[in-house]
C-alpha cells in the first residue's frame, strides 16, 4: 500500500505572535514552528498502515525552507522520501492554491491512500485535503477516527472502513474504495518518537524540492485576505496580578463578593 | 431566486441542526444588507416538513430538494445535487453553518465549480460595495479580513454561535415552498454509509453543573489530575477537559468540553492550563462568569475571560484551593 502524507509546519502552540509588515501573515523570523498536530496523527496512522500492508510512504509538505525540519522529522519516524513544495509565497495561498500546488506534487508518485490532518493550526482553512481529493478524482472522507482496510476479491486491499467523527458524541461508519483521501482527527492513535537509528537512517533518505515554477501550477484565488489583525475584546477581563497566593486570594475574594458565584 | 442569497439548511435522518437557525440569521441580515431576496434549499428525503418550518420565516422562497439518494448523507450525493440545485438557481452568495458535514462536501462543490469557500467566519461587514467576511486564524488568536476573487457564486460558512438564534426573523405570510428536482445515479455515489451510533452513553452530563473545573494541556500529565479534581470537589462542581487531554485517554471523552464535546454554560468556568482554540470555546463561551489561568499572556482564553491570571497554574491552583477552603470555612 504506497500512502502519501501531507503534513504542514506551524508556528508553535506557545509562539508569540507579531503581525509583519504586509498585514496579512506573521513575523517568523523570532518564533519557532512544530509540525501541525494533526499532521503527525495522519503520519502515524499511514506509518502504521505501511508496516501492515507494506509499500511505501511518501511525505509531502508546502511552504518555506523551514518546513525542511517537519520532513525529516517523518522521514526519521519512517517515512521513505519527502517532497518538499518550495513556496515562499505560500502564506498568501488560499485553499484552492494550496491544494493545487498539492495535487501537483501528489500526482508525480502512484498512491493508493492520500492522509492529512483535519486542519492546520495557522490558517485554519479546514479545506485543503478536500479540495486535493476533489482535483485528484478521489473520494475522500474526513474527521475520520480508525481505519479499517477490508479484502478485496483478490485478497488484497479492496477498499477501506473508516469512523468518522459527528458531532455531539456521535460517530458513523462508512466505507470508500481506494485510492481515497482521509482527514485524520487528533487522537486517533499515539504518534511514535522518532529512534536515533531513524534519526540516522533519514539522512540518507531522498527529499525532493520542487518550486512552484518546476510544478507547472496556474492559480486562480478565489478569495483574498485583505489584512489579519489582533481581535478586539468584546469582554472586559479583568487580570489579576501578584505572587501566586496573592492572585488566589483576590480571585476568591472576587468569585465570592463581585460574581458571587462561591 | 438568480443573484440571491442561498441558504442550505442541515439536517440528519430528518432532524434538524438548529445551527442552521443561525445560518438563517446571518442570511436574513445580510440580505437586507445588500438588497438580495433570500431562499433556503432544504435537502434529503421526506424532509418536506422541515421545509415547512423554514417557510414560516423571513425570506422569499423554500426550495425542497428530495430524492432517495439523499435519504443518507454523501460528498458525492450532496455535490452532484447542489451543483443542480446551483445552475437551477444561479445565487450570488450561498450560506451554510461550519459543520462537519459541510466541511466535508462544501469545499469540493466549490472546487467543481471553480469556485472558494470563506469558511469558518465570525462576522461580515459591508465596505461600500464590497462583502468583507471576518474569520479567525492561528487558534483565534488573530482575525482575518478576506473578501472573495473571480465570479460568483460565493460560497461562506458561520461558525456556530456567530449569530443568536433569538434575533431570527418571523415571516409576515407563508413562503412558498418549491420542489427541485435533482437526478442522481447510485454509480456515482462513491461513498457507503453505514450505521450512525453513540459510543457510550454520556455519563455525565455536564450541562447541568453549576461549576466546572476545565484542564488542557497545562496539567503537562494524568499524574496531575488530582490537583484539579481537589479544587472541582471542593467548589461542588465537575472535572472537565479541553480535546487533547481526552485524546491521551488522560479523562474520559464525555468530560470533553467544545465543538466536538459537550456545550456547557455553567455559573463557574475554570479554564486551567487551557489556551482556548476556538474547536474550546465555542463550547464554554455562554459560561456566566469564566476565569482563565494561564502561563501564556497571549493565550485566546482570555479574550473571553472575566477574570484572569496569568502564571504557572501549578503554583496558583493549590493556592486557590487552599484560599478557597479558607472563604468556605
Amino acid at each position: 500500500m504506497n500512502i502519501i502524507v501531507c503534513m504542514k509546519q506551524v508556528p508553535a502552540k506557545d509562539a508569540p505572535l507579531r503581525l509583519d509588515q504586509s498585514s496579512v501573515w506573521i513575523k517568523e523570523a523570532d518564533i519557532s514552528f512544530e509540525t501541525n498536530e494533526p499532521d503527525t496523527f495522519a503520519l502515524e496512522e499511514g506509518l502504521r498502515l505501511k508496516e501492515k500492508f507494506s509499500g511505501e510512504l511518501t511525505v509531502i509538505s508546502l511552504g518555506p525552507e523551514r518546513v525542511k525540519q517537519t520532513i525529516k522529522e517523518a522521514l526519521a519516524k519512517g517515512a521513505d522520501r519527502g517532497i518538499h513544495v518550495l513556496d515562499d509565497q505560500f502564506y498568501q495561498l488560499d485553499p484552492l492554491g494550496m491544494a493545487v500546488e498539492l495535487a501537483a506534487a501528489v500526482t508525480r508518485g502512484k498512491c493508493d491512500l492520500v492522509l492529512t490532518g483535519l486542519q492546520s493550526d495557522d490558517h485554519g482553512f479546514a479545506q485543503v485535503g478536500v479540495i486535493l481529493a476533489e482535483l485528484l478524482g478521489l473520494p475522500h472522507a474526513t474527521i475520520i477516527k480508525q481505519i479499517e482496510v477490508l479484502a478485496g476479491p483478490s485478497g488484497g486491499a479492496g477498499g477501506i472502513k473508516l469512523k468518522r467523527e459527528l458531532e455531539g458524541g456521535w460517530f458513523q461508519w462508512v466505507e470508500l474504495p481506494m485510492p481515497a483521501l482521509l482527514t485524520i482527527q487528533s487522537g486517533i492513535n499515539k504518534p511514535r518518537y522518532a529512534t536515533l537509528k531513524g534519526i540516522m537512517a533519514a539522512k540518507k533518505k531522498e527529499i525532493l524540492t520542487l518550486s512552484r515554477a518546476d510544478l507547472g501550477v496556474r492559480l486562480t484565488a478565489t478569495q483574498k485576505v485583505e489584512r489579519i489583525y489582533v481581535p478586539t475584546k468584546s469582554k472586559k477581563t479583568e487580570m489579576i496580578q501578584g505572587s501566586a497566593r496573592e492572585a488566589a486570594a483576590r480571585l476568591v475574594e472576587k468569585l465570592k463578593h463581585e460574581a458571587r458565584v462561591i | 431566486m438568480a443573484d440571491g442569497i442561498l441558504v442550505v439548511a442541515e439536517q440528519r435522518q430528518g432532524n434538524l441542526n438548529k445551527v442552521s437557525w443561525e445560518t438563517l440569521v446571518a442570511a436574513q441580515q445580510l440580505a437586507a444588507a445588500v438588497g438580495r431576496k433570500l431562499g433556503v434549499a432544504v435537502m434529503g428525503k421526506g424532509v418536506g416538513a422541515i421545509a415547512e418550518e423554514f417557510a414560516g420565516k423571513k425570506l422569499d422562497e423554500v426550495l425542497l430538494v428530495e430524492h432517495d439518494l439523499l435519504a443518507d448523507y454523501t460528498p458525492d450525493g450532496y455535490t452532484l445535487a447542489l451543483q443542480q440545485v446551483l445552475q437551477q438557481t444561479s445565487p450570488y452568495l450561498v450560506l451554510m453553518p461550519h459543520t462537519y458535514q459541510v466541511r466535508e462536501f462544501l469545499p469540493k462543490l466549490a472546487t467543481s465549480t471553480g469556485r472558494g469557500v470563506i469558511g469558518d467566519c465570525i462576522g461580515y461587514r459591508k465596505d461600500g460595495n464590497q462583502l468583507v467576511f471576518v474569520r479567525q486564524m492561528f487558534q483565534g488568536k488573530t482575525n482575518a479580513d478576506v473578501t472573495f476573487a473571480g465570479d460568483p457564486p460565493y460560497f461562506a460558512t458561520f461558525q456556530a454561535g456567530a449569530f443568536r438564534v433569538d434575533q431570527l426573523a418571523g415571516g409576515t405570510g407563508k413562503a412558498s415552498v418549491r420542489s427541485l428536482s435533482v437526478s442522481l445515479d447510485a454509480s456515482q455515489i462513491r461513498t457507503r454509509p453505514l450505521e450512525l451510533f453513540q459510543e457510550a452513553k454520556q455519563a455525565v452530563d455536564l450541562s447541568q453543573a453549576e461549576v466546572i473545573v476545565a484542564v488542557g494541556r497545562g496539567i503537562k500529565a494524568a499524574e496531575n489530575l488530582p490537583l484539579v479534581q481537589k479544587l472541582a470537589e471542593l467548589l461542588g462542581g465537575e472535572v472537565a477537559a479541553s480535546r487533547p487531554i481526552c485524546d491521551e485517554g488522560w479523562l474520559p471523552l464525555d468530560r470533553q468540553i467544545g465543538s466536538s464535546g459537550q456545550t456547557v454554560a455553567p455559573k463557574l468556568y475554570l479554564a486551567l492550563g487551557i489556551s482556548g482554540a476556538i474547536q474550546h470555546v465555542v463550547g464554554m463561551k455562554g459560561s456566566r462568569t469564566i476565569v482563565a489561568i494561564n502561563k501564556d499572556p497571549n493565550a485566546p482564553i482570555f479574550e473571553v475571560a472575566d477574570y484572569g491570571i496569568v502564571g504557572d497554574l501549578f503554583e496558583i491552583v493549590p493556592a486557590l484551593t487552599e484560599e478557597i477552603q479558607k472563604a468556605k470555612a
